[in-house]
């Protein structure tokens, strides 16, 4: 289990976010919302960690995170950034680097290696990519193909950094519809999300950030009942109920 | 999978060809030139039979070319495959960014301090490159350098040592035997006591960058997702680049300023076999440079026999257009919005 406590994150000499505390709990969704800026990808990048924290503690399984080797925490962790290089390689050698923190040196892929590949391409609906040259695909194909190196990384937690982007409807969709399958096989999955209607529908729980701070950290329904996103977002929440649940609508305010 | 098993075959088998093209060039560099030696005598003077003087030719002159051209090449291609990587940068290699010229500076500083010890060259020559690709480096951390500021850096390094060459030579005219030679890069006069001393630095480096193949795929997925994976990129990219410094420094050392093996050949190399496995690729890239320099080296020194140009005279003469059409390319994808 990751747990955030009191952590600061930020660059040396500009904090962006002050004591932020929050788990991401096995056999949950956690969604990070706020608007552009305040700090969403820095805190998931702190937390996976990619930059040291400024202050407070970072913990993975009880233990600082600080303490874990590289190697160990990847093991541990995976985290998919908002943006990646786009090298001229296989989707199935993409998928592959995903078993590299398991390989010592000289780094060479076993058996086992290639068959977590092949269900982790199968897993994220990517396995009619598994031959094609990375450019070559669209932009939905090739986030399918990370999401897929994600999971070939076999870990606990997973952080991803709008893994929608790029992505029409129904991939947005399935690949939220893919976390919460993950996170029913007991992972943790963190979640950097724009849209707030999807994470109001999909999330266990959501974290909302600005003003430099955790602003509210809860369910669904408490984060809308709260009115904490409408205040941070400035737009009108409503929802109304469907055969499968609460559907969410957001709209701006009426001008005036 | 059927597509897969396809790229592999044809992958090896590009390999295979590679290692034919570059066994040819070198049998076809020790017949040809100012004097044509037939396969067969060239067997017998390898062998320790026959002390004509075509075996004098065979032994002290067109044996100890070969070697050094497949060196030389061998060792600028893996050079500059590896900087290329670790730079992210297409137009990197150890001719544009300095490199080679860092590797000749203290070449020429080595042969004008201590002209009694040519087997200290190649240690020179790797830490001049070293010094190269260290500023080079730098330039790229500090400044988040673009392609072009990089190689426009590479430009001014290499001005500036290619000017302390020129002072050493005109305190000690006599350092560098055949300094045009030097300075474009040539292979007459090699002798074997001067490239075995260069094949211990670029051996091991060889060896030790090969066993780095799995590090340097996970570094082409840019920087976040390699630390991510749990790789230190940072100490990697050094220790990468100081093992394509003494790969280039070695060439240096005892081939001079050879531009364009070091560019073209890894280009190449890329549309054969791919990037999908850096391993292949870097064995393609020492199998193809081999190749490559050691034909243009035939091609010196035949084009006008009995007259021989410098074999890099002719890498120039390819190479620099290739260098205009990569650039001409990389417009051409910034147009596209792909920079």
């Amino acid at each position: 289990m990751l747990e955030l406590k009191n952590v600061s994150a930020g660059y040396p000499g500009r904090t962006v976010l002050r004591n932020v505390s929050l788990d991401a709990c096995p056999g949950r969704v956690l969604a990070l919302l706020g608007p552009n800026g305040c700090g969403k990808s820095t805190l998931i990048r702190t937390a996976a960690g990619l930059q040291p924290a400024l202050s407070g503690e970072i913990l993975l399984d009880g233990k600082p995170l600080r303490d874990y080797s590289s190697r160990q925490a990847a093991q541990r962790i995976a985290y998919l950034p908002q943006s990646r290089a786009v090298p001229g390689i296989t989707a199935r050698r993409m998928v592959l680097h995903g078993r590299f923190p398991y390989l010592s040196y000289p780094r060479r892929y076993r058996q086992e290696d290639y068959a977590a590949v092949d269900q982790a391409l199968f897993q994220a609906d990517a396995a009619e990519l598994a031959d094609c040259l990375l450019p070559e695909l669209s932009g939905g194909q090739r986030q399918k193909v990370y999401l897929a190196m994600a999971l070939a990384q076999e870990t606990e937690t997973i952080l991803m950094d709008e893994p929608t982007t790029y992505l029409d409807v129904r991939h947005q969709m399935e690949t939220l519809r893919l976390s919460r399958r993950l996170a029913a096989e007991g992972r943790a999955v963190v979640l950097v999300l724009h849209d707030i209607c999807l994470a109001l529908e999909m999330a266990d729980e959501i974290a909302v950030l600005g003003e430099g701070r955790l602003l509210a950290l809860g369910g669904p329904e408490d984060i809308y009942r709260s009115k904490v996103l409408e205040r941070v977002m400035r737009v009108c929440l409503s929802r109304a109920a469907s055969p499968r649940g609460w559907r969410y609508f957001c709209e701006l305010p009426e001008e005036g | 999978m059927k597509d897969l098993q396809t790229s592999f075959i044809r992958t090896e088998s590009a390999l295979l060809v590679l290692l034919l093209l570059t066994v040819l060039a070198a049998l076809g560099s020790l017949c040809l030139g100012a004097v044509s030696i037939s396969p067969g005598e060239v067997a017998g003077a390898l062998l320790g039979r026959g002390d004509g003087p075509s075996a004098q030719i065979v032994f002290y002159a067109r044996l100890p070319r070969t070697c050094g051209c497949l060196l030389a090449g061998a060792g600028l291609a893996v050079s500059g495959t590896v900087i290329q990587s670790v730079l992210e940068n297409p137009l990197a290699a150890p001719n544009v960014i300095g490199v080679n010229a860092g590797a000749g500076l203290l070449t020429a500083v080595c042969a004008a301090l201590w002209p009694a010890s040519p087997s200290a060259a190649p240690f020179a020559a790797f830490l001049g490159a070293l010094g190269g690709v260290l500023l080079v480096l730098f330039v790229s951390e500090r400044t988040g350098a673009s392609r072009m500021t990089l190689v426009l850096a590479g430009v001014s390094v290499s001005g500036m040592f290619g000017a302390g060459i020129d002072a050493i030579l005109t305190f000690y005219p006599d350092a560098l035997n055949g300094y045009t030679d030097f300075r474009v890069g040539g292979m007459a006069n090699l002798s074997m006591a001067r490239i075995i001393p260069a094949f211990w630095v670029a051996f091991p480096a060889f060896l030790l960058v090969l066993s780095l193949s799995g590090e340097l795929d996970i570094l082409l997925l840019g920087g976040e997702t390699a630390r991510s994976l749990g790789l230190r990129a940072r100490p990697l990219r050094l220790v990468l680049l100081t093992l394509a410094a003494a790969l280039a420094g070695a060439a240096v050392s005892f081939a001079g300023l050879l531009g364009f093996v070091g560019l073209i050949a890894p280009h190449i190399m890329r549309r054969l076999v791919g990037e999908d496995s850096s391993a292949r690729l870097l064995l393609a890239a020492a199998m193809g440079g081999a190749a490559l320099l050691t034909l243009c080296d035939i091609l010196a020194r035949t084009l006008f026999a009995p007259y021989e140009l410098p074999v890099g005279v002719v890498l120039s003469l390819l190479g620099g257009p290739f260098f205009l059409w990569l650039l001409l390319r990389q417009r051409r994808r910034r147009g596209m919005g792909r920079a």
